[in-house]
């Protein structure tokens, strides 16, 4: 075994843990503004993903332990959970979780090797295929607990409506609602201005009413994360910024049917990609100016898609697309070594000086 | 601190460990009873031995000397009775013996007379050609011939010269103790450095982790009679690496593939600066160096070792304790594993670092890239670790040098960060040395075409040279025969008389020649003895028959 | 019409002109894929593909007149190149050309050499010094190993040597990452 001899204590697992970790207020957030039915998909999730990645495993003659323990299975079903509607019934939460850890990331050679964000597969697979489904989301207690027959569903019950679907139609109705995204989208095709539909009860001060909240914690977490250095700024940056400027640029020119930058910035969905998902290395890009172009790419992307495209929310799309030119980027932005053509000034130096 | 600094890209934190060994005074190593001097000590071409088996040295002898350009001399560390010139372990991590010269010493110690050097009097060339019969190599870790490196070349002068105390890599602290302890030698050193490299700016660099060696080397240059400014670096590894060093200190890169010196800048080891103090100013060849033996011994210390002294001879005096798991030449970061410990000290050998269980455990096992790029981030040499590794464990050799392989400087950061514990480092080494096997493949093989061409010209050549002689003989011949006939009177010169004649010429010149290569050994026998030749034909005739008949019958059953 | 006609006339004769002009201009010499080829082969010169040679098996590949698995010392690795290069799929070496062996040397047993010089004459890279009735030695480092010389010797004094790994020619190995134990156990 030769040098070096010694290592720095971080590991897979560590780096995997800290990702679930800056999820928790996330998490904590979504329990409390859209009731405990997630911790279902959560859990229902995450038993799906280690059993299908220690069965994949067993099938590719790897040992179980090591793969298990690096915790990525977990993050991919935590990943693909907190984008799923918080009611998605069993199957669709399942069948999801199978695709993304069997096909998106087994099929492709495992850890380290998947071309495509696993979670990512798996949303784009379930919104392809059960577009009604998908649309099942809890809308924010703060809204629904004011509506005719409407109830907070205890853990149990959201349990019950996630195995069963077993609750009145009435009920149902009253607590599951369009994301605001759907309804802006609603709106247009129904000839009104984005302001005219902004005047809805489920927007708020900048996204949608709870929503924007939720992102509001998903960026915590992800600066958690910046700040532990496991994620580096460039790719959330971008992302976030690529959002901003195509929307913004949008907006300013037909400001009555293009959402605002801000509406966009603060939907959930982009909070969780800019700081959990387009992160993610295995699938995104490496060199520093290959992050910023994934990002920015990723984010007109989603745009684009969100304006024009058939689903109400491009995220994953936008991802999946970034994830094919992914070794273009990397092959093209491959950064100066040490030494390598060294950029001329006066003095010779080439950084700024230490002071 | 009046100097500005630069950074360099990348580097980590490691923890130092350099108390352990800071401790105690530096200890003189025994003598000991055999001394294993490596002819290759130093990068290029290893010294021609000059002594023989049997023959009596003196400490401080010239026994094997430079051979060629880029090589250094090698001398007798004590005195004694040479034993072995050839093959004996040597401290690599392949195990494999390499030339070396085995010296039985006699206990004396004997110096040959040696004394030092007036080197302001002498000219550049000399005083070099003085320095390379010295020994001298750089000290740092690299070993390259020190005389070479303080030839300025074309460009007469290298303006900046960089004395190289960084010492970034955990537990080493030889180079610490000798700025602590042989401050004004060191400048000694230096002061001959400037006079042949003709250097106006003198920097020494020392990483701020050694308070003790910054203020002793402060003190001494107080002194001096030149400019010298001591700087202390910020503490990070690999910040004493002579690339690094340069960047912090003057804020240049040395361009990819060149040398330091074309950027006008050189640089050396404190310890190189001390050894070439000794070897002007006292005579003394390089035959001692500081070696830090440390780790898992009882007392961590420093040792003056005389190269050729068994790794085990300086384990011992350190104290060798149980639940040992190996021995490093170097550092934790950059050494090499030695498989057997009773090979001798080298030029090179700064550091026998003792491993343990509990202070090196064994990594946790390798998991796959996650492509995090924490290795991009850590990287020095501002490479993509990643990348290079996909390369080198699919064989592509191509691409891993197209995404700058050798400029890779296996300062170990990158597997130090890797959260999937991947040898990073291994590979590249791998990859390079495939590479250059290769290269030298190549080279064969061209040679081999190259020689095969020219053995097909040189057989066309000799078939047409025959041609064209025998041609040239024929008509020569012709001409003769022509002559002939005319002298004798006969005016019938037409083409097909010449032939005959030249025919019935050679038929007479083989007539002759039969007559004159008849057996003698066959005449004037005996009958007895005739008698006893015609019996030994017929018996060979009799053999040759019996011979042929199995043959053919195998041939048709 | 006319000027259909005039058009196309035009850009047959410019077209023409420019490729009458490359060919002159752009006139590579000799067979460069023979070329190619050559630059791939070991030049080990021992004929056991069948040819005279390096040169003419690397013609006879271009002409398309020989596989490329019938170069035993260039290894799989070679027919591997040779794959790449000429764009078809690899295939394993040909057994009928012999086997792939660790690269030797010759050695002449210099005792029993008699000066025959037959050795020499056989040697395709000129690498064995010596005269008739004088004793023969192997130049070691131009020998490639063909072991063409091994079956003119009269008293079969030569022998090949595997080179032995010596110090500068110690490579690293290729690191052995165990993340596959289970794997690992059924090869073994």
């Amino acid at each position: 075994m030769p040098s070096p001899f010694i290592i720095d204590r971080s590991s897979v697992t560590q780096i995997m843990a800290w990702v679930l970790a800056a999820l928790l207020p996330g998490i904590t957030a979504y329990v409390w503004l859209f009731g405990p039915g997630i911790l279902v998909t959560l859990t229902l999730a995450s038993v799906t993903a280690l059993a299908a990645e220690a069965a994949m495993l067993k099938a590719r003659g790897y040992p179980a332990k090591p793969f298990l323990a690096d915790l990525s299975a977990i993050v991919t079903a935590w990943l693909l959970a907190l984008s799923l509607p918080s009611l998605a019934p069993w199957w669709l939460i399942i069948t999801g979780t199978l695709f993304a850890i069997v096909v998106a990331k087994h099929l492709y050679g495992g850890l380290g090797q998947n071309i495509f964000n696993p979670a990512m597969v798996g949303y784009a697979v379930l919104i392809v295929s059960f577009p009604v489904q998908m649309t099942q989301w809890a809308g924010p207690l703060e809204l629904t607990l004011v509506e005719p027959g409407a109830v907070q569903l205890s853990l149990a019950q959201s349990a019950a409506v996630i195995f069963g679907g077993d609750l009145p139609k009435a009920t149902l109705d009253a607590i599951t609602m369009a994301t605001p995204l759907d309804v802006l989208r609603t709106g247009l095709y129904q000839q009104l201005t984005v302001d005219e539909t902004m005047t809805q009860a489920i927007f708020g001060h900048y996204g949608g009413v709870g929503f924007e909240w939720l992102a509001a914690a998903f960026l915590l977490g992800g600066l958690l994360l910046w700040a532990l250095r496991i994620i580096s700024w460039q790719v959330p940056l971008a992302f976030l910024a690529g959002i901003w400027l195509t929307a913004g640029f949008l907006h300013f020119f037909d400001a009555g049917r293009f959402g605002a930058p801000w509406f966009h910035l603060f939907s959930p969905s982009v909070m969780l990609c800019a700081f959990f998902i387009a992160t993610d290395p295995v699938s995104g890009a490496t060199t520093p100016r290959g992050k910023l172009i994934f990002g920015l790419g990723a984010g007109f992307l989603t745009i684009v898609i969100r304006t024009w495209g058939g689903f109400p929310d491009g995220v994953a799309f936008a991802i999946l697309l970034m994830n094919l030119c992914v070794p273009l980027i990397d092959q093209y932005t491959q950064p100066r070594v040490y030494g390598e053509a060294i950029v001329k000034r006066d003095d010779g130096t080439r950084k700024e000086p230490r002071t | 601190m009046s100097r500005e600094l630069f950074k360099f890209k990348g580097g980590i934190h490691p923890p130092g460990h350099k108390a352990e060994s800071t401790g105690r005074p530096i200890h003189p190593a025994p003598l000991p009873k055999k001394l294993v001097i490596p002819l290759r000590q130093h990068i290029g071409n290893p010294a021609r031995p000059i002594v023989d088996v049997g023959e009596r040295v003196l400490k401080g002898q010239l026994i094997a000397a430079a051979d060629g350009a880029i090589s250094t001399a090698v001398h007798a560390s004590s005195s004694g009775i040479v034993s072995a010139i050839g093959p004996a372990r040597v401290p690599h991590i392949s195990g494999l013996p390499d030339e070396c010269i085995t010296i039985e010493t006699d206990g004396r110690d004997e110096w040959i007379a040696h004394g030092p050097l007036d080197y302001q009097a002498m000219t550049r060339a000399d005083l070099l050609a003085h320095l390379r019969d010295m020994g001298l190599a750089g000290l740092g870790g690299a070993v390259f011939p020190s005389a070479v490196k303080l030839d300025p070349g074309a460009a007469q002068t290298c303006p900046t010269l960089i004395i190289n105390g960084g010492e970034c890599e955990p537990w080493i602290t030889c180079d610490d103790m000798l700025m602590r302890t042989q401050a004004d030698a060191i400048l000694q050193g230096v002061a001959i450095m400037r006079h042949l490299l003709g250097s106006s700016e003198i920097l020494i660099g020392i990483e701020d982790n050694k308070p003790e060696a910054i203020a002793a080397m402060q003190a001494a240059t107080a002194k001096t009679d030149f400019a010298v400014e001591t700087v202390s670096l910020p503490t990070r590894y690999p910040g004493g690496g002579a690339k690094q060093m340069i960047e912090t200190l003057t804020g240049k890169q040395v361009p990819s593939g060149k040398l330091s010196t074309d950027i006008g800048i050189q640089v050396f080891n404190v310890g190189t600066a001390y050894a070439l103090a000794r070897a002007v100013h006292h005579g003394e060849p390089l035959i001692s160096r500081l070696v830090t033996v440390t780790g898992h011994v009882l007392r961590a210390q420093n040792v003056e070792a005389l190269i050729g002294t068994p790794f085990d001879t300086l384990i011992q005096l350190a104290g060798d304790r149980d639940g040992t798991t190996g021995v490093l030449m170097g550092g934790p970061m950059m050494g090499l594993p030695i498989p057997d410990t009773s090979v001798p000290v080298v030029k090179a050998t700064n550091c026998i670092l003792v491993e343990s269980a509990e202070l090196f455990p064994p990594p946790p096992k390798a998991l796959p890239c996650i492509r995090c790029t924490r290795c991009a981030d850590a990287c020095p040499a501002e490479l993509q670790p990643q990348e290079l590794f996909r390369f080198a464990k699919s064989d592509d050799f191509g691409r891993a040098q197209e995404y700058h392989l050798f400029d890779c400087i296996e300062c170990g950061c990158c597997s130090y960060v890797c959260p999937s514990h991947i040898p990073l480092v291994d590979f590249y080494r791998y990859a390079k040395s495939e590479i250059w096997a290769r290269e030298r493949d190549k080279r064969a093989a061209d040679l081999a075409r190259e020689r095969h061409e020219f053995r097909l010209f040189r057989q066309e050549r000799e078939k047409t040279e025959k041609a064209e002689k025998l041609a040239a003989k024929a008509q020569a011949k012709r001409a003769e025969l022509a002559a002939a006939p005319t002298e004798a009177g006969n005016s019938g010169t037409s083409e097909a008389d010449a032939k005959k004649a030249l025919i019935a010429a050679a038929l007479a010149r083989a007539q002759a020649k039969k007559t004159e290569t008849t057996p003698q050994n066959t005449d004037n026998l005996s009958p007895d003895t005739q008698q006893e030749i015609a019996e030994i034909e017929t018996r060979r005739a009799k053999i040759r028959a019996l011979a042929r008949k199995p043959l053919e019958s195998e041939e048709t059953p | 019409m006319l000027t259909a006609i005039l058009v196309m006339v035009g850009i047959a004769v410019v077209t023409g002109l420019v490729l009458g002009w490359s060919a002159i201009r752009f006139k590579v010499e000799g067979n460069p894929l023979a070329e190619k080829i050559d630059a791939i082969l070991p030049q080990t010169q021992c004929g056991q593909c069948g040819f005279p040679g390096c040169r003419p098996y690397a013609e006879a590949i271009a002409k398309g007149e020989a596989d490329i698995n019938q170069c035993p010392p260039g290894g799989e690795e070679g027919v591997k190149k040779l794959a790449d290069l000429l764009g078809v799929e690899p295939k394993s070496l040909d057994e009928t050309h012999g086997t792939s062996k660790p690269k030797s040397v010759a050695f002449i047993d210099e005792q029993t050499c008699i000066g025959c010089t037959l050795c020499i004459q056989a040697c395709p890279v000129d690498a064995i010094a010596g005269a008739a009735k004088q004793m023969h030695t192997i130049i070691a480092a131009e020998c490639t190993g063909c072991e063409l010389c091994l079956p003119p010797c009269p008293v079969d004094c030569i022998s090949m040597v595997p080179i032995a790994e010596d110090l500068p020619h110690w490579k690293w190995k290729h690191p052995v990452i165990e993340i596959k134990p289970v794997e690992l156990k059924r090869v073994a």
